[in-house]
């Protein structure tokens, strides 16, 4: 049994596929301003107030050390959730909408 | 060279003469990646094997191959000497190398995978008119590429007259031939493996470097911490003068970040993938791989304050370059010191390849094909251009080499990614996400960008002060990126909205079937 072909145009102008790009988007952007909004809060504390990460945390160790860290690997678990994302959810939507086209 | 005294090590580094094991390791690694170059060209006819694999890498190799082009013998050698001189500053430079990463993933890796072919002015040009893109944006590309790779080579000469006691233009040399071997007969398929084996190669020394050190302080990074602040001091362990003035912080932040995105030798490697699902595999391998370099670099750099010593790596080079050396000479003894110089060698080798392929590609896709062909290529000419350009690119770059011996060009890399988080990123950004962005707008950005970063860093304390010898600077920021780049964007948006271009907002939405499905993508 085919499915419900559509003309590219038609597929374009769905409901499906825009839903598909806007949320394409929102993902990217709410994790591109999570990361902007780590990256340069860190830089500016740096800047403006180098004190709160020279505190101690341990006999020597600073709350600097697991902050600078902790971002290498915020930024990557961050990409990791992208894919997971967009291939649990994004890939399937892509699929669905590709079957259609005629 | 070998009469360096180093305070406190109990034996004299030999450093600068000739390493039995180094030589050894290096013709084993130029002999195994000439053999693959040979295997390689064969597979190598067409111009989407030349110039992209033939879409043939997996996610994970390709993951591996962008660490190894991103991970420099600047990053290696640099940042661990920087952490060993400067202590936790050298790790706010890192992340700022980091961060671009999930940036590529969020905004650029998939759409750029989708729609372009083999250079991302495929993608800018799209659906706009073809030849003043490619003219504008080659030349971006162009000189990214140009000055990243006199940095490269101007390092390499400086680092392996230190490893090996070679004279410094015979090192240029044998890197300009090399380089151009891989490139010139393997293509993108040989930069790819050269890539992959030195990306195993760095991340498993520079591992077994960080246990044999980590060894001295029974395995707890709290000791080496212990040891790094008594004997140094613990504002080591904190940010220290490296960011004083938060606008330069912000717009080197901007650089660093941005301008990955905007490197068009890591931007070509996404079309050597199969499709997006592929892209975006990558970026997540190549983002856990740098990040845990960082770390390793991180761990190597105060490895070597402590068990080194800061006097004895600043007596050999004040930037602190030879840390990690030194440190495999004390941890691991001469073999291992042989080792670590190979790698940074090769680390070397292959970033230069990468860039000269890049640069080889703007000059036949973009350039010939587009400009002086106006599109209509036939493959055969195609290649011959690209092989060219190849050896034209050895070539220069071998001059640029002698040319600039003995300069300061650690300005170089900074400049490479302000032009490329200038001139490249803001076009390639708006011609994904921007409808309205037409032709004009995307010239005036890519010029605006790349004018902006050239004049400012003239006129900034990166060159005035700390070269010619000014007392004070006309522009005040190190980097220019802030400026640059927000001048960039602005000026696109500007005359985009001025002048609009219907046929290019028309082709947007018909291209979304490719840019979010990958329908014909390639």
């Amino acid at each position: 049994m085919k499915p419900l072909s559509s003309s590219p145009h038609e597929l374009l102008a769905s409901p499906a596929f825009k839903k598909l790009v806007k949320q394409r988007w929102s993902v990217s952007l709410v994790l591109t301003f999570t990361m902007l909004l780590v990256y340069f809060g860190f830089l500016l504390t740096v800047a403006f107030n180098k004190q709160a990460l020279a505190t101690k945390i341990g006999d020597y160790t600073t709350l600097a050390i697991p902050v600078g860290l902790g971002i290498i690997l915020f930024a990557w678990v961050l990409t990791g959730i992208y894919v997971f994302w967009a291939n649990s959810r994004y890939d399937k939507s892509v699929e669905e909408l590709k079957n259609k086209l005629s | 060279m070998h009469l360096l005294l180093l305070q406190a090590s109990p034996t004299a580094s030999t450093l600068g003469t000739a390493n039995p094991v180094s030589i050894g390791m290096f013709f084993l690694f130029v002999a195994v990646t000439l053999y693959i170059t040979y295997w390689a060209a064969k597979k190598t006819k067409t111009g989407s094997e030349f110039y992209a694999a033939g879409r043939s890498i997996s996610g994970f190799q390709n993951g591996l191959a962008l660490a190894g082009d991103y991970m420099s013998a600047a990053s290696f050698l640099g940042i661990a000497g920087m952490v060993a001189t400067k202590g936790y500053d050298g790790l706010i430079y890192s992340i700022g190398f980091l961060v671009g990463w999930p940036l590529i993933m969020f905004l650029i890796a998939e759409p750029l995978r989708n729609l372009g072919k083999y250079t991302f002015a495929d993608v800018v040009a799209f659906r706009l008119r073809q030849r003043p893109i490619r003219i504008v944006s080659s030349v971006g590309s162009l000189m990214t590429i140009a000055f990243y790779l006199i940095a490269q080579m101007v390092g390499a000469g400086g680092l392996i007259k230190t490893l090996f006691g070679l004279e410094y233009e015979i090192a240029v040399v044998v890197v300009g031939v090399v380089m151009t071997l891989y490139v010139l007969f393997g293509g993108m398929i040989a930069t790819t493996w050269v890539q992959i084996i030195k990306a195993v190669l760095l991340l498993s020394g520079a591992t077994v470097l960080v246990l044999l050190s980590l060894a001295k302080f029974g395995f707890s990074p709290g000791n080496l911490l212990e040891s790094v602040s008594t004997n140094y001091g613990q504002e080591m362990l904190a940010p220290g003068g490296y960011i004083s003035n938060p606008f330069d912080a912000l717009s080197l932040g901007l650089a660093l970040m941005l301008g990955t995105a905007g490197l068009p030798h890591i931007l070509m490697r996404f079309y050597t993938v199969p499709d997006a699902k592929a892209a975006r595999k990558s970026v997540f391998v190549a983002t856990g791989f740098i990040g845990y370099f960082y770390l390793l670099t991180f761990l190597i750099g105060f490895s070597a304050m402590a068990l080194v010593g800061k006097p004895a790596i600043e007596g050999i080079d004040k930037g602190g370059n030879m840390a990690a050396l030194l440190l495999a000479e004390q941890t691991g003894g001469t073999a291992f010191l042989g080792f670590i110089a190979a790698v940074a060698f090769a680390t070397i080798l292959a970033v230069v390849a990468g860039l000269t392929l890049s640069g080889a590609s703007s000059i036949s896709h973009d350039l010939y094909v587009h400009v002086f062909k106006n599109g209509v290529s036939n493959e055969k000419g195609e290649m011959k251009v690209a092989k060219r350009a190849t050896v034209g690119l050895g070539i220069l770059s071998v001059l640029l080499g002698l040319v600039f011996k003995g300069q300061n060009v650690a300005f170089m890399v900074g400049l490479a990614f302000s032009i490329a988080a200038s001139a490249n990123f803001p076009a390639l950004l708006m011609s994904i996400i921007w409808k309205r962005f037409t032709t004009k707008g995307a010239v005036w950005s890519i010029a605006t960008g790349a004018l902006l970063s050239l004049v400012l860093i003239v006129l900034s304390p990166t060159i005035m002060v700390d070269i010619m010898g000014y007392p004070e600077a006309i522009f005040p920021l190190k980097n220019p990126a802030l400026v640059s780049m927000s001048g960039a964007f602005l000026m696109g948006i500007i005359v985009s909205l001025l002048q609009p271009e219907q046929g290019a907002a028309a082709k947007f939405e018909s291209e979304k079937l490719r840019t979010y499905l990958g329908v014909g993508a390639e």
